[in-house]
């Protein structure tokens, strides 16, 4: 297990990455991806158990699912750097004939993605039916996924929710990305969320709450916490609160990063927030 | 010319059911899914031996394909079934990018396909369903015409790597194929041979396409008879053989006529070799209650339509 010097290091390295390849490709989601950094550094590092190597099935590891796909460059730096593929494949992201494709994809044979997403709020219902075959193939280890907030607007995932705790899938750990903000603005202002935790709650799940979602520390507390939760008859919901485009001064407390990429200036100033630290790809 | 015996009417849904009893005594890869239609889709046998191989999903279509989708993650062979309407049109971009895009080995399984439910109307009775997946790439696209070959079908497909949809229907019809038949998927069969006219036919329409064959045989018209079971991949060789035969064809099926087989032979004839072509199909409406046998009158897709499109199509040679 790597140290959490190490894992912060990590963090920034993989700051610099997303910020480095939206620029290049002048596109690209960089808000959500500075958000959830935390979260995808210590999901692959340390809490999930991960064999070398990939296959689909997935038979005797932890899996993931990435429901928002906008958020890909977060995921394709951290997947390269947790050695699923090349890191100078970063260099490609989103350019004619890459397999990082601007959302995520199997269709290109990306090592690491299990499932295509992008059009949102289809990745609960994947994630449930890959625990229960893991359930049927008598399979302990666990499913996580990742949904943005805004994302819980689709009706799908209402019906996701409502099958997972009905149905006992308690080997899977949905985590909601609550940084209240969606591409026409505050998610309160677009469509209320309201209380997320307490509409998991009384969908039948058991619930907890990371309060800053960019505390490297606190993430690997909660994402602890979630896991001994498991295998207890519900699934397991972490609301996790972050700030979209974190990491970075003028890009934070906005929704306006959500799909931009920034000026040759402002990778500048961006990328001098975060001095290299592992090397750029 | 062969003579095709009616075994005795059965539904073609209820060949789907038998065909998952079977499945689910041979194949432990197997799982089925439901949204709230069990009785319907005749799957309760398999339920009963199989219980911790089925999913009840509730009436959340949308939810099935995805959780269809994680299943063959993992290695399982899933069967969402429900009717064809809510299989297709209701749920088409979780079939596209969690299903298709993504290259999953999901068994979509429709019944109550087309104009024949009957009573329940327009709401029930989708006429699109062919159209929506034949254009998803990679979808294989399957529409068995009597019960026997819908058993054979269901069984053949789990054997298919890939996304498949399975089209079927509610009402009873002439079952007529062989029992325990193989099925070989985008493999047309040859019913009748014939000289002068091709009938292309799919689904609940090759029994009329038979019956159509008998009369005009009755006038002195050689007719072939294919079943098309297979929309796609679609059996290109055994179609253009028998075009370049005959030198005409009527495409026969219960579907509006755009999107559906019809277009699918016209692209093949258009491309290799362009010869007549008259349509049998629901000319670009939404249906209506009524019996299944009152509304393929209305509509236009039974034996009279078809033998009506030979004689038009013969015309144009």
């Amino acid at each position: 297990m790597p140290n959490i010097q190490e894992l912060q290091d990590l963090v920034t390295q993989v700051r610099r990455d997303i910020l480095r390849m939206v620029h290049k490709v002048n596109s690209g989601h960089p808000g959500g991806s500075l958000g959830c950094t935390e979260f995808f550094v210590a999901l692959y590092n340390e809490i999930m158990d991960l064999k070398s190597g990939f296959d689909m099935d997935g038979h005797g590891e932890d899996l993931f699912f990435l429901s928002n796909g906008h958020i890909s460059p977060v995921f394709y730096s951290v997947l390269a750097r947790r050695g699923y593929f090349p890191i100078d494949e970063l260099n490609t992201f989103r350019l004619i004939d890459s397999r990082l494709q601007g959302h995520p994809t199997t269709h290109e044979g990306l090592p690491g993605i299990r499932v295509a997403s992008g059009s949102l709020g289809q990745g609960m219902s994947v994630a449930i039916g890959a625990a229960l075959a893991k359930k049927l193939n008598n399979d302990d280890h666990i499913v996580y996924s990742l949904h943005g907030d805004g994302e819980l607007q689709e009706g799908q995932n209402w019906e996701a929710i409502m099958f997972a705790a009905g149905k006992k899938v308690d080997n899977l750990i949905a985590t909601i990305d609550r940084n209240g903000q969606q591409i026409d603005g505050g998610t309160e202002d677009v469509m209320p969320l309201g209380d997320v935790a307490e509409k998991f709650k009384v969908f039948g799940w058991d619930v907890l709450e990371i309060e800053n979602g960019n505390d490297l520390e606190q993430v690997i507390a909660g994402l602890n916490e979630a896991k001994s939760r498991t295998g207890k008859g519900k699934p397991v919901c972490v609301v996790m609160t972050t700030e979209m485009g974190n990491g970075v001064d003028f890009m934070m407390h906005t929704h306006a990063w959500h799909g931009k990429a920034p000026s040759d200036e402002q990778l500048e100033i961006a990328l001098s927030q975060n001095p290299e630290t592992l090397g750029d790809y | 010319m062969t003579k095709y015996i009616d075994q005795g009417k059965k539904d073609t849904r209820s060949g789907y059911g038998a065909g998952m009893t079977e499945l689910g005594r041979t194949n432990p890869n197997v799982v089925s899914l439901c949204a709230d239609l069990i009785g319907s889709l005749k799957i309760d046998t398999f339920i009963e031996e199989n219980p911790e191989r089925f999913f009840q999903v509730g009436i959340a279509e949308a939810n099935m394909m995805g959780i269809a989708a994680g299943l063959t993650i993992g290695g399982k062979i899933p069967f969402a079934s429900t009717f064809a309407n809510f299989a297709t049109g209701r749920v088409y971009d979780q079939i596209r990018q969690s299903i298709a895009y993504s290259g999953k080995n999901v068994k979509i399984c429709a019944s109550h396909a087309g104009l024949t439910l009957g009573e329940d109307g327009a709401t029930h009775q989708i006429l699109e369903d062919i159209g929506l997946m034949k254009m998803l790439p990679g979808m294989t696209v399957i529409n068995p015409c009597d019960f026997n070959q819908t058993k054979a079908a269901t069984i053949a497909i789990a054997d298919h790597d890939g996304p498949v949809y399975l089209r079927f229907g509610r009402p009873k019809v002439a079952n007529f194929t062989p029992v325990d038949q193989k099925f070989e998927i985008g493999k047309a069969l040859m019913l009748q041979e014939g000289t002068d006219v091709t009938i292309l036919a799919t689904g609940h329409l090759v029994w009329q396409a038979l019956l159509a064959a008998e009369n005009l045989e009755n006038q002195g018209i050689s007719t072939e008879v294919i079943n098309i079971h297979t929309i796609k991949p679609l059996d290109d060789e055994a179609i253009l053989a028998s075009v370049k035969k005959t030198g005409c064809v009527v495409t026969a099926e219960e579907h509006n006529h755009l999107g559906g087989l019809g277009e699918s032979v016209a692209r093949v004839l258009a491309t290799h070799h362009p010869a007549p072509q008259e349509f049998v199909a629901v000319q670009d409406s939404f249906g209506e209650s009524g019996t299944p046998y009152q509304l393929m009158e209305k509509y236009g897709l039974n034996n009279k339509a078809i033998e009506a499109a030979v004689l038009r199509v013969l015309k144009r040679k």
